[in-house]
């Protein structure tokens, strides 16, 4: 991703911040101009949860070229607290700790480093609950 | 709306072609195709392309596609729809030639997926899903096949899903323009290492080169031509990009309304139809495929593939020159190689692979996990 690129996608990679809208009530990762279920064009500024459950996961054994140094790494479909579902790498797990339906939280970790301009990107993924959630 | 037809095909085998470029594996497809139509020129051109920017490091491929093709003064579109970027180019093709503003048309797909490390290829896969969400996490096409296999399995079990390769592979036997032309056993497949449990490394298509090309004409010129003529209808379709955005993700949205769109348009049953190319990027995705289609019932497609149904002697072949899995997925040229196959079936020029008289075959192309879909059917003329 592209420098100025990241910079806009900041509040989402680092906070899940985003906008809500305020018809249908569905999460869009960064300002719409129009709800893509809903068409409605008022939105309010808002964070997801930073906790849910796991619901599917998978392991990443042939990652692409940015994703090389994390081989494999993992990769989960995750129900938030207030039912939004997410993807979202997983870091801090032991072998054979995985299992679908655990309760996970989010954490700031970094993500991967940005080909030749070598810049480092931050951003979300979860891990599992430490106290059950 | 005027009536369309393909007049003429011509592909390439899909391999690993080292010693050609992109523009010469497709201008060697056009060139066939021309000459299979028995015409000389045409009015314009469309070319479906989906990673020539990442891979090659080259835009404007209509142009070049035009003078490396002996069309120069055509004019000339590049289209693209991720790996349904042929079905795309086809469809736009069609419009040209249905409003009446064309007699004939080339449509001709292209990629070159060698020119690129299996990890690159990998990231350029990647990008047809959101570069700043999918992309920026890793989750990487074949991630989200998985997940999508995780939960199908959840909730219907994968009995079956593992015979889709066995199945495209079986009709890929001998066929010489087919990148892996030999049997593969279901022993195989299961005993594969994971690339993203549950889907294995045989449960998906391989990294090739191809170029495939039809001619399209309009019923005046097509009256006129000598060549085999099938009528071809399209219909797309797009969804929400990520699956999990959708009410359900086992189901292909853009899939079930493109296939019944393009039944209604071309006046055919399901019942009807002698035969589907499906789009095998994944075991998974071909499973999906037939239920969201209609063609089967959801849950039900393995249980289906278990017992015959889609071989060459099945109720309703799929895959009849291997697909994606066996024939090649060479992303920018797969739906064209799954038009100009369905046309050889119908022209009953399919060799060993014949189908006892076909009357009407559906090709299915999907951009992305789903973002896309097209449907093409082409009937006999």
């Amino acid at each position: 991703m592209r420098v100025p690129s990241y910079w806009r996608r900041m509040p989402f990679l680092y906070r899940l911040s985003g906008w809500r809208c305020d018809h249908c009530g569905a999460f869009h990762y960064s300002k719409p101009i129009v709800c893509r279920r809903c068409r409605s064009r008022r939105f309010s500024e808002a964070e997801l949860p930073r906790s849910g459950k796991l619901i599917a996961y998978t392991v990443v054994r042939s990652p692409p070229r940015e994703f090389s140094e994390f081989s494999p790494y993992a990769i989960g479909l995750i129900e938030l607290d207030d039912g939004t579902r997410i993807l979202s790498q997983l870091t801090d797990f032991q072998e054979d700790e995985l299992r679908e339906g655990m309760r996970v939280e989010a954490v700031f970790r970094r993500v991967r480093v940005n080909g030749e301009q070598g810049i480092i990107e931050y951003g979300y993924k979860f891990r599992p609950a430490l106290r059950g959630g | 709306m005027g009536r369309v037809f393909v007049a003429g095909a011509g592909f390439t085998k899909v391999a690993e072609h080292w010693d050609k470029s992109l523009e010469q594996l497709m201008a060697e497809a056009a060139v066939k195709a021309i000459d299979g139509a028995g015409i000389s020129s045409v009015n314009s051109i469309y070319v479906g392309n989906a990673l020539s920017e990442f891979l090659q490091e080259q835009s404007n491929l209509g142009a070049i596609i035009a003078e490396e093709s002996g069309l120069v003064g055509a004019p000339a579109f590049r289209v693209e729809a991720a790996e349904a970027s042929g079905a795309a180019a086809l469809y736009a093709g069609f419009c040209e030639v249905a409003s009446g503003m064309a007699d004939a048309v080339l449509v001709v797909g292209g990629e070159k997926l060698s020119d690129g490390l299996a990890e690159e290829v990998s990231s350029g896969l990647m990008m047809g899903g959101r570069a700043w969400y999918e992309g920026f996490i890793g989750a990487e096409f074949y991630s989200l096949n998985a997940l999508l296999y995780k939960l199908y399995a959840r909730r219907f079990g994968d009995e079956g899903i593992p015979m889709f390769p066995v199945i495209s592979h079986e009709h890929a036997d001998g066929v010489s323009h087919a990148q892996y032309p030999f049997k593969l056993s279901l022993e195989k497949v299961l005993s594969s290492p994971f690339l993203a449990e549950p889907l294995r490394r045989l449960e998906v298509s391989g990294i090739g080169d191809g170029a495939a090309a039809v001619i399209l004409v309009g019923e005046d010129l097509a009256a006129k031509l000598k060549s085999p003529k099938a009528q071809l209808y399209v219909s797309a379709a797009t969804d929400y990009l990520s699956p999990f955005e959708r009410e359900d993700p086992l189901r292909f949205q853009s899939v079930a309304l493109a296939v019944s769109q393009v039944l209604d348009r071309a006046g055919v049953d399901r019942g009807e139809i002698s035969f589907i190319e499906l789009h095998d990027a994944t075991s998974i995705m071909a499973a999906l495929c037939l239920e969201s289609s209609g063609f089967s019932p959801p849950g039900n497609a393995g249980k289906l593939a278990m017992k015959g149904e889609f071989e060459l002697s099945g109720s309703l072949p799929c895959n009849t020159f291997g697909g994606l899995k066996a024939r090649g997925h060479p992303l920018g040229a797969t739906a064209i190689y799954q038009v100009a196959e369905s046309y050889l079936q119908l022209a009953e020029r399919a060799g060993r692979n014949q189908l006892d008289s076909p009357r009407a075959g559906l090709a299915l192309s999907i951009g992305g996990v789903g973002a896309e879909a097209y449907a093409s059917l082409l009937k006999r003329a």
